[in-house]
């Protein structure tokens, strides 16, 4: 099974999602540069985090012209797993490929601590193995990530159950004070309506390995493994 | 050829006679470009003239230095054919007139200095100091922590290196010059390490980065003056960071230097691309040529004067092989960096400098680096040191003691600093293992089963009562730190902080700091390898405290064995290593509960550090101990405070000797202490290998419970809830700043 994880400029946790991929979950990975026109028959693909292109003009705003991104939606329209993680979801947001945007942080400052998510959904490639209402101990490292949507996409959200993290406190909670930054609903991660692509700000590749604090973040790793060996047994 | 008069070379920052120097290494009047020239390489910043003299008594060497300073950065090996490229450096003067940019370029500064040396930047720390942040410049120094905070957020956050750790001192003489030291390692194969080396005539020279603009112009001879209200119009002095250039620059160089086409790199930091040229060629006893016509501009206009003497930020200068220019040049491409070549090479040993073919400057590299003045400045003991020094503590009115520990605790320099590192993120490149504000900031080494300790300190309130002694204090407690962390520390790097080395005073206090750290270094076998001096930290001729910050990496072989400062569980014994004197002098104590800045610093006995911490690694590496943290600001009692945060609220049961009355048992700072947790099959062992190495270690209690409890001699002292005083600590720093956003 082979992992791409996408390169932009900018791209400053394209080595930790190989990290987890390649060493921590023993897969195959291969990084690919943003001048690429392929995806180069991956099987699974990561729009990694950090500042590509410095997050100048608007975060993840100039990525989504970059060669690859032609690549990465055929890959995604094809049905493919693509998960975007801190950048790499705002990247997805400013192409089109989830709904809604994220906001500097109500406090206007940069967060980076271990939060609590609880995992809303289970039936997307990436969370198939945790169950509904699981608390998971992951990092955030951003300074906007705090997702916005209008009012109608956000019910359209809730009633397709395409909310796939909030951020909760230790027991599961959703609150306020739970929330680092604001986020509607306390909106850690969303998916599209095909559920094959999703978007998180916290970071689950920070949290593969015990030596780091916490191994939560592994679930979305296993489940899309797992979910692409059930996909090649009822291919085969 | 301009006149050169008193009031041009005032503007210059030369002396009368450093101009005759210049006429003379010359044998003729320079032209205007070359004034300028001479007067960035030989500023202060670059030529070290006051200090160098001094710098030379300190060690360098050691088994496993690779390299030691005079280069970009210095190097250790740290096993398994692998390198720490380390350094600190200081960027006081541009942080105090725009604290977002000036500290941000400071930290995009000593992360050039790292990949310059072919590694890979992985850890950041930094050593703050600012002005109370109440008072009457309450507000102001408040604007610039945040500033300073979000500059070093701004740009290691963007540039993807982690900021582990660091320490933050809120104190009066900063008010108007407050200190932004950064320190930055990296790793690398030990036999790739890359020099700043011009070698082999005819090769070309490349510049590849950010356009040169006009900003930072006389930026390094700005950081060798004094300030004055004046200062803010020095602001075009400072220059404007940009991360994501830096990011590019970064992986483009990693990616060429893996190849064998590279034959030196320097960034153009302080006096740009004057000092690229001159230091690479007179390293290597050659010269470098460069037409300014083909250098990337920024601006129209700009003069040959402006482009030499820029100090545009994200730029360096290459040799490389000559034949190999366009696999050198594609690297570039793909990152979608311009490489331009500039110049070659030559045997003449001259920086001759061309504007469109005519020559506007030609000097000899070693005039600009190894012929700069260097002055034995005089010096003498500064009065105030007798006066100072004096100090009888029953004089003191008492306090109860429960009172002071929750002062001390809710004070900025003592409290939680996670207000600011939460802003900074200290996980990226999935190497941190302990968590910044959990003790010294431990990374793993992926590629090994190792990971590296670092730790920066200082303490300028010592220094000042007794500068050899506080430097050599601050080489202890940054070595004895590591050794909490459970590693062997190995090398060191030095910013000095002190005020204007032309007062007789000033370079007294800054030659007695290095004596004693070079002592210091010596006894405990961590070599210098490289390092910065900042002079002139005064504003309107108040200079701050003499500080010197030392910091100090370690190895542990281990990985899984780092240590934190907090407990670990209930019932483990609770261990003092070390004696507690009557040392109150300079103590923090006295600061926040008297206002008192006077004394003695503690003692420090070298060997008895040196076997201490012997002893941590030892302990730490037989899986003997569950957490250790350093006695120092605020006694024992901050130090068991701090072992209960972070924990959960595992409180704990202590009774301390009462040798000499309460208040030293609690506050006083004794050096070479450490409070340790042992669970308890492990005691016996612990004691034993204390014992061994002469080290005292005594039981002092358990941990457990939900309360921080302390007796001396059995009588009640503290008794406080764990959660209440670390609700205290956490909003000692975060609460300055929602007071001011209500």
């Amino acid at each position: 099974m082979k992992f791409a994880v996408i390169v932009f400029p900018g791209s400053n946790c394209d080595h930790d999602a190989y990290h987890a991929a390649k060493h921590v979950l023993g897969q195959d990975a291969e990084f690919i540069w943003h001048k690429e026109t392929s995806v180069k028959g991956a099987d699974v693909v990561i729009l990694p985090g950090g500042f590509s292109y410095g997050d100048y003009l608007r975060t993840g705003a100039i990525a989504q012209f970059s060669p690859v991104m032609t690549a990465v939606k055929a890959f995604a329209a094809g049905g493919g797993p693509l998960l975007g993680i801190c950048n790499g979801f705002q990247v997805l947001c400013e192409s089109r490929l989830l709904p809604g945007a994220l906001l500097r942080n109500r406090d206007l400052k940069f967060h980076c601590a271990h939060v609590h998510l609880r995992v809303e959904q289970t039936d997307t490639p990436f969370t198939m193995r945790a169950f509904r209402g699981q608390v998971l101990s992951v990092p955030i490292a951003h300074g906007e990530g705090n997702y916005f949507a209008d009012a109608q996409t956000l019910a359209e959200l809730e009633a397709s159950r395409r909310i796939v993290f909030r951020y909760c406190d230790e027991s599961g909670q959703v609150t306020d004070a739970a929330n680092p930054n604001g986020s509607l609903s306390n909106i850690a991660g969303i998916c599209n309506d095909t559920r094959n692509v999703v978007g998180l700000m916290p970071h689950p590749e920070r949290a593969c390995e015990s030596s780091l604090g916490s191994t939560d973040g592994l679930v979305l790793f296993d489940s899309v493994v797992a979910s692409l060996a059930a996909d090649g047994a009822l291919t085969a | 050829m301009s006149t050169v008069d008193a009031a041009l070379l005032d503007r210059h920052a030369l002396k009368p006679d450093e101009y005759e120097r210049i006429v003379a290494a010359l044998g003729r009047e320079p032209s205007f470009t070359e004034l300028g020239i001479f007067s960035v390489m030989w500023s202060e910043h670059c030529s070290y003239k006051s200090s160098r003299v001094h710098l030379r008594t300190l060690p360098t060497k050691g088994s496993r230095v690779l390299q030691g300073p005079g280069e970009n950065a210095g190097a250790v090996d740290i096993g398994d054919g692998m390198a720490a490229v380390f350094k600190i450096e200081s960027h006081n003067h541009p942080s105090f007139i725009e604290p977002y940019q000036g500290a941000a370029t400071g930290v995009g500064g000593i992360i050039r200095d790292i990949f310059t040396m072919g590694a890979r930047p992985v850890a950041l720390l930094n050593s703050l100091r600012f002005g109370p942040m109440d008072g009457a410049h309450g507000a102001r120094t408040r604007r610039i922590v945040e500033g300073v905070v979000a500059g070093i957020a701004g740009y290691g956050n963007s540039i993807g290196i982690p900021t582990v750790g660091g320490e933050i001192v809120f104190e009066e003489p900063y008010t108007g010059n407050p200190l932004v030291n950064v320190f930055c390692l990296g790793l690398s194969r030990a036999d790739a390490l890359v020099k700043g080396r011009a070698d082999g005539v005819g090769n070309p020279v490349y510049y590849v980065g950010a356009k040169t603009g006009r900003d930072g112009i006389h930026g390094a001879t700005m950081a060798s003056a004094e300030f004055d209200e004046k200062s803010a119009e020095k602001r075009p002095a400072v220059q404007v960071g940009d991360p994501f250039m830096e990011k590019l620059l970064l992986e483009a160089c990693l990616e060429l230097m893996k190849s064998d086409a590279l034959i030196g790199v320097q960034d153009m930091g302080a006096a740009g691309l004057t000092c690229a040229t001159s230091e690479m060629g007179a390293r290597s006893g050659s010269g470098i040529e460069i037409d300014v016509m083909h250098v990337p501009q920024r601006e129209s206009g700009m003069t040959p004067y402006e482009i030499m003497l820029s100090e545009s930020q994200e730029r360096m200068l290459l040799v490389v092989k000559k034949g190999r220019e366009r696999e050198v040049e594609e690297i570039f491409d793909k990152w979608d960096l311009h490489a331009a070549h500039v110049g070659v090479v030559t045997g003449d040993g001259l920086l001759r400098v061309k504007d469109h073919g005519s020559v506007v400057a030609e000097i000899p590299n070693t005039a600009l680096v190894d012929d700069a003045p260097v002055y034995n400045r005089p010096m003498s003991r500064p009065a105030y040191l007798d006066e100072v020094q004096q100090f009888d503590p029953s004089t003191l009115p008492r306090v109860h003691p429960q009172d002071a520990l929750l002062r001390l605790l809710s004070s900025p320099t003592i409290g939680s600093k996670r207000w600011v590192y939460r802003q900074y993120d200290h996980m990226v490149r999935t190497n941190t293992v302990v968590l910044a504000g959990m003790g010294a900031a431990v990374i793993r080494v992926k590629e090994t089963s190792r990971a590296l300790a670092m730790s920066v300190d200082g303490n300028g309130r010592y220094c000042y009562l007794d500068p050899r002694r506080g430097a050599m204090l601050a080489v202890a407690e940054a070595a004895r730190n590591v050794a909490c962390a459970g590693a062997q520390p190995i090398g060191a790097t030095n910013c000095l902080n002190f005020g204007n080395p032309e007062r007789p005073e000033i370079m007294w206090q800054f030659a007695e700091a290095v004596q004693g750290i070079g002592e210091a270094c010596r006894a405990l076998d961590v070599p210098i390898t490289g390092g910065n001096v900042s002079l002139y930290n005064e504003t309107d001729g108040k200079a701050i405290y003499p500080t010197p910050v030392l910091g100090v990496v370690g190895v542990i072989e281990d990985a899984s064995r780092a240590l934190t400062r907090a407990f670990h569980g209930s019932d483990d014994d609770i261990v003092l290593l070390g004696e507690t004197h009557e040392e109150l002098g300079g103590s923090e104590f006295l600061r926040t509960l008297h206002g008192v800045v006077r004394g003695q610093p503690p003692r420090l006995d070298l060997r008895q550090e040196r076997a201490l911490i012997d002893l941590l690694v030892g302990a730490a590496s037989a899986g003997v101990l569950q957490s250790a943290h350093d006695c120092s600001d605020g006694g024992i009692a901050v130090t068991l405070a701090e072992c209960t945060f972070d924990t959960g609220g595992i409180g704990c049961e202590v009774d301390l000797p009462p040798d000499h009355g309460v208040e030293t048992a609690l506050f006083s700072e004794s050096a070479s202490r450490v409070v340790v947790t042992a669970a308890h099959q492990d005691l016996d062992r612990l004691l034993k290998m204390a014992a061994e190495r002469g080290i005292p270690a005594r039981v002092i209690g358990r941990t457990g419970g939900t309360r921080l409890r302390i007796t001396v001699g059995g009588q009640h002292a503290i008794d406080c809830d764990v959660r209440e005083a670390e609700q205290r600590w956490s909003g000692a720093l975060a609460g300055h700043f929602q007071r001011q956003a209500s």
